[in-house]
């Protein structure tokens, strides 16, 4: 395991085009701080996001999945980011199922006008991330010949929910 | 297959970047680990998107025979044109240029320089690896149709109206209301010159009336917007009138005629009456009168038809069987200039407007002012009669104000010292203006502000904390007393008067973000439209064709709108001129090959661009109905759509490079043993 005392979460950021872009943009416009742990992508729309990334960033490194989109309702593409939403909850109870606290994935609404907002989130998210350690979810697995570990008690929460 | 020759360019953007990011670190380091990715240059400039900079850019492309570029520097949004207009420029495509945001993302929003700098560096790894996927794409062009829908009658849409029809092409002018002019329309005089609103409104409301490439709609709105830049269809509701356009020659006979009197809301803002059947002022364009369904005699008790009965036209002109006429328009682009609302004074209750009668608002005191209004343009109180001897003008009422709303309305520092001038000379009244700061920035304003303070108004700086009338001092009887903090000189003061004028602010209107969501633009935190760039491009949005203008963008006052929409308008025309437009090519498009046939995409698509070909059992994408979101490319099991400019190979490259350095390996200084 890393050394605890050192552990700087990263977190991997994929977001829209239109609006959580923007919102970051505008971050950056305000020069409003945030902490550097988090990297992001631009997709043109959260609807682009393929589980796949999200699995991907997991296993090459990634501690942390921040998943960002317009509201809504204000999709540039009407709708598509109730699709994304349908993959991100199915996304939840799948990293559980493979031994990743849900909580390593949050989904963020982030207007283009909500530089401010997309910072605290981003800052909050980090810390969380921080919270729970380390993902080493690669290193993990291997060690398991393969296997992932299903967390338990959070499969029942998440049922529950 | 060509191997890849990258360049790397770092900018300092003077020290917006260098100050917090260590570009020639990061510069060095990106010639040398990234090396095995296809660098073959990496350098660092002051401005990368100045002429120098750009040039720097073009001549390493000729001659180290350059096949892709990343630049790090500002957002795309900002300068990704600027550099692939560059490579263009040197014969390289412009799809093979990415940019890095090193500064939104982490000079401007991060303060330790050594992580900062690794960030930089992860990001640029990330852009590396992805411009090595990119596809060299053409531009997609799409015919632009010459038409033009404008929302919203005001003077911005009038102004952005008469300046593409004028050039020669059709325009269809939507207003809500039963009659064009807007706000503009119920003020008297303009400031700063105190010219007369309706002397140079009217010429132009008549123009658009009578303009033959303006098709008016009034009592219209917008039902639903379908399309895309170029190709707009746009369903509209308009309203029935009750008066048939083509025969009623506006006379006003039914006005004169109609037995009914209702206190007119809207126009006269509460202080007057019109009729049943009605035109908001004898001037209005259209000139046809409307019925007000809800207060006719007729419509609510089948008997009266007086206004038919005495209609002098052949055929008559009333029809009470009109119905609303849903009307589908096809356009290319569409300006919003839907204006503002006013803000409710009611919602300050300490103000006592709705309470203390002589209590008016700005949109009252204009009414009252104006000659054509129900006094006649006489000062008088709410009884009619009595003119005031004092008069106490409030400013920034629900703006500047947590409560309500933190921005400044713009326009009610001018337009109260326009009131205190109005009063003096209509009625010789003793004026208090009671102020926060005085703004009377632009041209000739200050100068008015002077003459004001001349005519002897009083100035009161402060907050007013209420206007009550609850007399506590010899001679506050019966009056109106306002008590407010006097900053200048540290006093409570409380002076009484006869008259108040709440100098309102301005709001987004009420249905704001429903439009936006229509027209698929968005509002800002306080409700108004945002624009693509908030300096350089105030006009557009961040939707290809939508342009929006006047105050429905943020406060604003006349000449400005005026500007903003005759700015939409060349935008607009330069569209329209140059026949087509130039789309970034992110479209998706099906592998078919590789499709299954299993039509899990077939329900993604809101633009109908996805259709199944039962004959071959694939699915086929409309590229011309593809707006290249990626929902589809993401839901495909079978990797079977492939999605230009964000495929996985790029993505998931860019992935890659990102997670490449640790987030504290700036701290912990072992940058070799960082995994590949
Ligand atoms: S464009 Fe932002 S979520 Fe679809």
């Amino acid at each position: 395991m890393t050394d605890q005392t050192n552990f700087e979460p990263m977190v991997v950021g994929f977001t829209c085009n239109w609006c959580s872009y923007r919102a970051a943009d505008l971050a950056g416009m305000s020069r409003i701080k945030y902490p550097p742990n988090i990297r992001l992508i631009r997709l043109m729309c959260s609807g682009r996001l393929d589980p796949t990334f999200v699995l991907k960033a997991f296993e090459g490194g990634a501690d942390g999945v921040l998943i960002s989109g317009c509201h809504p309702g204000e999709c540039h593409y009407l709708e598509q980011n109730y699709k994304m939403l349908k993959r991100f909850l199915l996304l939840r109870k799948m990293l559980i199922q493979m031994g990743i606290e849900p909580d390593r994935l949050k989904l963020l609404w982030a207007s283009a006008a909500e530089g401010a907002r997309f910072a605290e989130e981003v800052t909050k998210m980090v810390e969380t991330v921080r919270s729970l350690g380390p993902l080493n979810w690669s290193k993990v697995v291997d060690s398991n010949g393969g296997h992932a570990t299903v967390i338990p008690v959070l499969a029942k929460e998440e049922v529950t929910a | 297959m060509t191997e890849e020759r990258i360049g790397v360019y770092v900018c300092h953007c003077g020290t917006n970047i260098a100050g917090t990011v260590d570009v020639e670190e990061v510069s060095k380091w990106a010639g040398e680990k990234l090396k095995k990715d296809g660098v073959v240059v990496s350098r660092d400039y002051k401005f990368m998107c100045s002429s120098l900079g750009q040039e720097l850019i073009q001549a390493d492309i000729k001659e180290k025979s350059l096949n892709r570029v990343v630049v790090a520097a500002c957002s795309p949004h900002l300068h990704e044109k600027t550099f692939r207009t560059a490579c263009q420029k040197a014969d390289m495509n412009p799809y093979l240029c990415e940019m890095v945001s090193i500064r939104e993302q982490v000079s401007w929003v991060h303060t330790d320089k050594r992580v900062a700098t690794e960030k930089a560096k992860a990001l640029i790894s990330g852009g590396v690896l992805r411009v090595a996927k990119d596809e060299p794409l053409e531009a997609i062009h799409v015919p632009i149709n010459p038409a033009t829908l404008i929302v919203g009658a005001g003077i911005a849409g009038i102004q952005a109206a008469l300046e593409i029809a004028d050039s020669g092409f059709p325009v269809y002018l939507v207003e809500r209301d039963s009659s064009i002019g807007g706000h503009m329309a119920q003020f008297d005089k303009t400031f700063p010159t105190l010219d007369c609103a309706a002397c140079i409104l009217t010429p132009k409301m008549v123009d658009a009336g009578d303009h033959p490439n303006i098709t008016l709609l009034t009592l219209s709105e917008i039902e639903q917007v379908d399309g895309y830049v170029g190709n707009f269809t746009v369903t509209i509701r308009k309203g029935a009138r009750y008066v048939k356009e083509d025969v009623c020659t506006g006379c006003g006979i039914c006005i004169e005629k109609c037995p009914i009197k209702v206190i007119d809301t809207n126009f006269e803002a509460g202080l007057g009456y019109r009729k049943a059947i009605y035109r908001n002022f004898p001037q209005a364009i259209p000139k046809y009168p409307a019925i007000d369904t809800e207060h006719c005699t007729y419509f609510l008790h089948g008997k009266c038809k007086a206004c038919q009965l005495f209609c002098p036209t052949q055929p008559n002109s009333i029809d009470f069987e009109q119905q609303d006429e849903v009307i589908r328009i096809e356009v290319g682009n569409i300006i919003l200039a839907t204006g503002y609302d006013l803000f409710n004074s009611r919602r300050i209750p300490q103000y006592g407007y709705g309470r203390l009668a002589n209590v008016f608002t700005s949109l009252e005191f204009e009414r009252m002012c104006n000659a054509a209004g129900p006094t006649e343009g006489r000062v008088f109180l709410r009884d009619g009669i009595t003119q005031p001897k004092t008069v106490g003008i409030i400013h920034c009422v629900g703006s500047r104000d947590k409560h309500y709303n933190n921005y400044c309305s713009v326009i009610c520092c001018m337009q109260s010292l326009k009131f205190a001038h109005l009063v003096k000379e209509r009625t010789g009244a003793e004026v208090y203006e009671f102020y926060i700061d005085m703004r009377t920035a632009f041209k000739d304003y200050d100068e008015f502000y002077q003459r004001v303070l001349q005519e002897g108004v009083n100035f009161i700086r402060g907050r007013v904390a209420e206007a009550t009338d609850a007399a506590r001092l010899p001679g506050e009887e019966g009056k109106l007393i306002i008590q407010a903090e006097d900053t200048l000189i540290g006093k409570q003061r409380r002076i009484p008067v006869d008259m108040v004028i709440l100098s309102a602010g301005l709001e987004p209107r009420a249905d704001s973000e429903e439009v936006a969501k229509k027209f698929g633009i968005s509002c800002s935190s306080n409700g108004f439209f945002i624009e693509k760039h908030p300096k350089l491009d105030p006009i557009s949005t961040l939707t290809e064709g939508i342009f929006i203008a006047g105050a429905c963008q943020g406060p604003k006052d006349i000449p400005a709108s005026v500007t903003q929409g005759a700015a939409a308008a060349a935008r607009v025309l330069g569209r329209i001129q140059s026949k087509e437009l130039a789309l970034e090519p992110i479209r998706a498009s099906v592998i078919e090959e590789r499709c299954s046939g299993c039509r899990i995409c077939n329900d993604l698509c809101p633009f109908n661009a996805i259709t199944f070909n039962e004959e071959l059992n694939v699915t086929n994408i409309n590229q011309a109905l593809c707006q290249g979101c990626g929902t589809c490319v993401a839901a495909c099991p079978s990797g079977a759509i492939s999605g230009t400019q964000f495929s996985d190979e790029q993505i998931l490259a860019q992935l890659d490079g990102i997670l490449s350095l640790p987030i504290n390996s700036g701290k912990v200084k072992t940058l070799e043993s960082v995994p590949a």
